[in-house]
């Protein structure tokens, strides 16, 4: 199945080279989890700090148990704020 | 104490400059800076005084921590009665000027009447004077900060003025300090303009002495520093990346208003973001994004040093705006871009540079714009009346009309009067995307319910500043809570903008609140100030200073019709994201809100909850 995955801030270079601004496309298998991204893209445990599935927010507990659809856009931030 | 107590009285008519001491007692109640300085003018106004009459006075105010070792303790406030939304107007600044105000010895400067020509306030050490300021009127604010430190040879002044919006009284005119710091919402520049005062010009070489317990406060700021250094949020992501991270989180969430809020996310959003303000451009091989900046005491640094592309179609003729300079945060970002459908960042960049330059609030300034496209798209508005096309998403009409608008030209002076009015006047009252006639921020009401009840009840008009429950609904501080959802949003409200008054009476930046809580300042003001400043007391003047406020605005007309948002979010829903299908839920939180506040169901406080809190 196709995602789009997202790694803003300090957490973009860990996206693969032929990543357009901060968003590659992917084929993943079915049943990949949000968890199994982050551990796939090696990103830092305290950096996949916000993560939005479909804009949502995923909270960490969930993230184990959350499996991936086709076309589902999956965006993760280190800790960061504005304002 | 952390106060100097000492006022400096400014009577602008008379041309007289006096000092008096601090009332102590009000200190006690109302801390400093916001809370301090609303309590003076609440007591020396009329709440129905025409904003731009003489008859209003502005208050420029320090609070006990400013100037201190405290972390970012250099901001200073401008409190009046705003032209832009006829409540009460409270603009925070960080930069260096604060600071300097409590090194020259002074807590507040509270300017009345009006001087009879352009003047701007001297002030060194006890020294105070009005000067003639001709030849500074029609300058902008960066030609003014240049001209007086030159005329005084001493580069080390530290200048707040207006720029030309300021005078030709738009308004959403700002106070701009240190080139690119700004009391920028509600019109306090153009409050400054009606009284011909140009600038105020401070040179304080006193230092900050007095602090109550001085081993303790050095201490115990310490500690807090490390505890800012070590949260990854202040430590590194906001030096980092600043505000303008959240462009591209809002946008993903679906709530970042776009094209005066008819859509929640915007195509373009990652072009004018954060990350792209890193990319080296195609044009000269150089990021936009030089380096980041720190106001008075800062450790945190969120601020942003930018330099546009010289190739710009806005600037290739315009070498003095090739330099390094502030910018883009994020409600700027947003406002000159997102809400107007704008994507061009270079043109963001120049946009907010002249927004500096002449003294504007991006914010009110670029909604408006949206407010004008949304009129021109509809054709109310042709490009005969306005001198330019303006469809939504023109960098070229952005551009023009930031100019217009600051220089006061064309239908620049109808955009000065902002969304509010300019809407009315064609018609169409219902495209203002407004509170109490101030504009949105960068947050759909829509997509963050918080934020809906945030804005209609903030009691400086629309603001995200005044409880900004984005900490929780979408960052999870200090705990997450659901954006989509208005259940339990009364009480965070509430808490957020108690807590926030305290934080900007003391004199800090609201920003420390991503990793301290109300308890990480209160040992900070209590090693500052004499007497007991416990957590207790702290909320309670929280409360006091919110009701306060509200109270000025009840006096000045407004009622409980004027807590809430433009129709568009109650009846038009969001088209795609989390939110989709939903619309705001103001009509439910707002009588939760009343009744968590203590108030009547027609938004008064009630005489129990006026006792209590000792007003």
């Amino acid at each position: 199945m196709k995602i789009r995955f997202k790694l803003f801030a300090g957490l973009t270079e860990l996206l693969p080279p032929n990543r357009k601004s901060n968003v590659v496309e992917l084929d993943v298998d079915d049943g990949t989890t949000i968890q199994q991204m982050i551990d796939v893209y090696r990103i830092p445990p305290r950096n996949a700090h916000l993560v939005l599935l479909n804009g949502l927010y995923i909270a960490p507990e969930a993230r184990a148990s959350s499996p991936l659809s086709d076309g589902d856009e999956l965006a993760i931030w280190p800790p960061v704020a504005g304002g | 104490m952390g106060w100097n107590r000492k006022v400096l009285r400014v009577n602008l008519t008379a041309g007289t400059c006096k000092d008096e001491p601090l009332n102590m007692e009000w200190a006690n109640d109302y801390l400093g800076s916001r809370g301090l300085a609303t309590k003076y003018l609440v007591e020396e106004i009329d709440p129905k005084v025409d904003p731009l009459s003489p008859d209003n006075k502005m208050i420029m105010s320090t609070g006990p921590l400013t100037g201190t070792m405290a972390s970012t303790g250099g901001r200073y406030t401008v409190v009046t009665k705003g032209p832009l939304t006829g409540a009460i107007a409270c603009s925070n600044s960080g930069g260096f000027f604060g600071a300097e105000m409590k090194f020259a010895g002074w807590d507040m400067i509270i300017f009345e009447g009006r001087s009879p020509k352009p003047v701007y306030l001297f002030v060194e050490n006890d020294k105070a004077e009005l000067r003639d300021a001709s030849h500074l009127w029609g300058k902008t604010c960066w030609e003014t900060e240049e001209t007086i430190k030159h005329d005084h040879h001493d580069p080390q002044i530290r200048i707040s003025s207006i720029g030309r919006a300021g005078e030709n009284q738009v308004l959403f005119a700002c106070v701009v300090n240190d080139l690119h710091r700004a009391a920028g919402r509600s019109g306090v520049g153009a409050v400054m303009g009606s009284k011909n005062l140009k600038a105020v010009a401070l040179r304080g070489t006193k230092g900050v002495s007095g602090i109550n317990d001085f081993a303790e406060f050095m201490k115990v700021t310490t500690e807090k520093k490390k505890v800012l250094a070590d949260n990854a949020v202040t430590g590194q992501g906001l030096p980092t990346y600043g505000t303008q991270v959240l462009m591209n989180v809002i946008n993903e969430m679906g709530a970042l208003p776009t094209r005066n809020h008819r859509d929640v996310a915007f195509e373009d959003a990652s072009k004018i973001s954060a990350e792209a303000m890193h990319e080296k451009r195609e044009t000269d091989g150089k990021a936009q994004l030089i380096t980041n900046a720190a106001c008075f005491g800062c450790t945190i640094a969120c601020g942003r040093i930018s330099a546009i592309d010289k190739t710009h179609f806005t600037v290739v003729n315009s070498p003095k705006y090739w330099g390094a300079s502030g910018g883009l945060e994020y409600e700027a970002a947003w406002a000159l871009g997102a809400a107007n459908g704008v994507g061009d960042i270079e043109a963001l960049q120049y946009a907010n540079l002249l927004c500096n330059e002449d003294g504007m609030d991006p914010i009110s300034f670029g909604a408006t714009v949206g407010a004008v496209m949304e009129l021109y798209e509809m054709r109310v508005l042709t490009k005969e009346q306005i001198g330019v096309e303006a469809p939504f998403g023109s960098a070229a009409a952005l551009a023009r009309f930031t100019e217009m608008t600051a220089r006061g030209e064309g239908f620049g002076k109808e955009i000065g009067l902002g969304s509010k009015r300019l809407c009315e006047k064609y018609g169409h009252p219902e495209l203002s995307m407004s509170v109490k006639g101030q504009e949105f921020p960068a947050y759909d009401a829509r997509g963050i319910q918080g934020m809906g009840l945030t804005y209609a009840t903030s009691n400086r008009g629309a603001c995200h500043l005044r409880s900004y429950t984005v900490a929780s609904e979408v960052l999870g501080i200090p705990v997450k809570t659901d954006p989509l959802v208005t259940e339990g949003k009364p009480e965070l409200v509430k808490a957020f903008q108690d807590a926030t008054a305290v934080f900007d009476a003391a004199g800090i930046c609201v920003f420390t609140s991503f990793a301290w809580t109300l308890a990480d300042v209160q040992p900070q003001i209590d090693a500052a100030c004499e007497g007991d400043w416990s957590m207790e007391k702290l909320n309670e003047v929280g409360e006091r200073i919110w009701t306060m406020e509200r109270q000025f605005n009840l006096a000045a007309g407004f009622t409980r019709k004027d807590d809430d948002l433009p129709a568009r979010l109650k009846t038009e829903a969001a088209k795609v994201g989390p939110a989709k299908g939903l619309v705001s839920g103001i009509d439910k939180m707002i009588p939760e809100y009343y009744e968590v506040r203590g108030w009547t169901p027609e938004g008064v406080p009630t005489e129990e909850t006026l006792a209590r809190l000792g007003l």
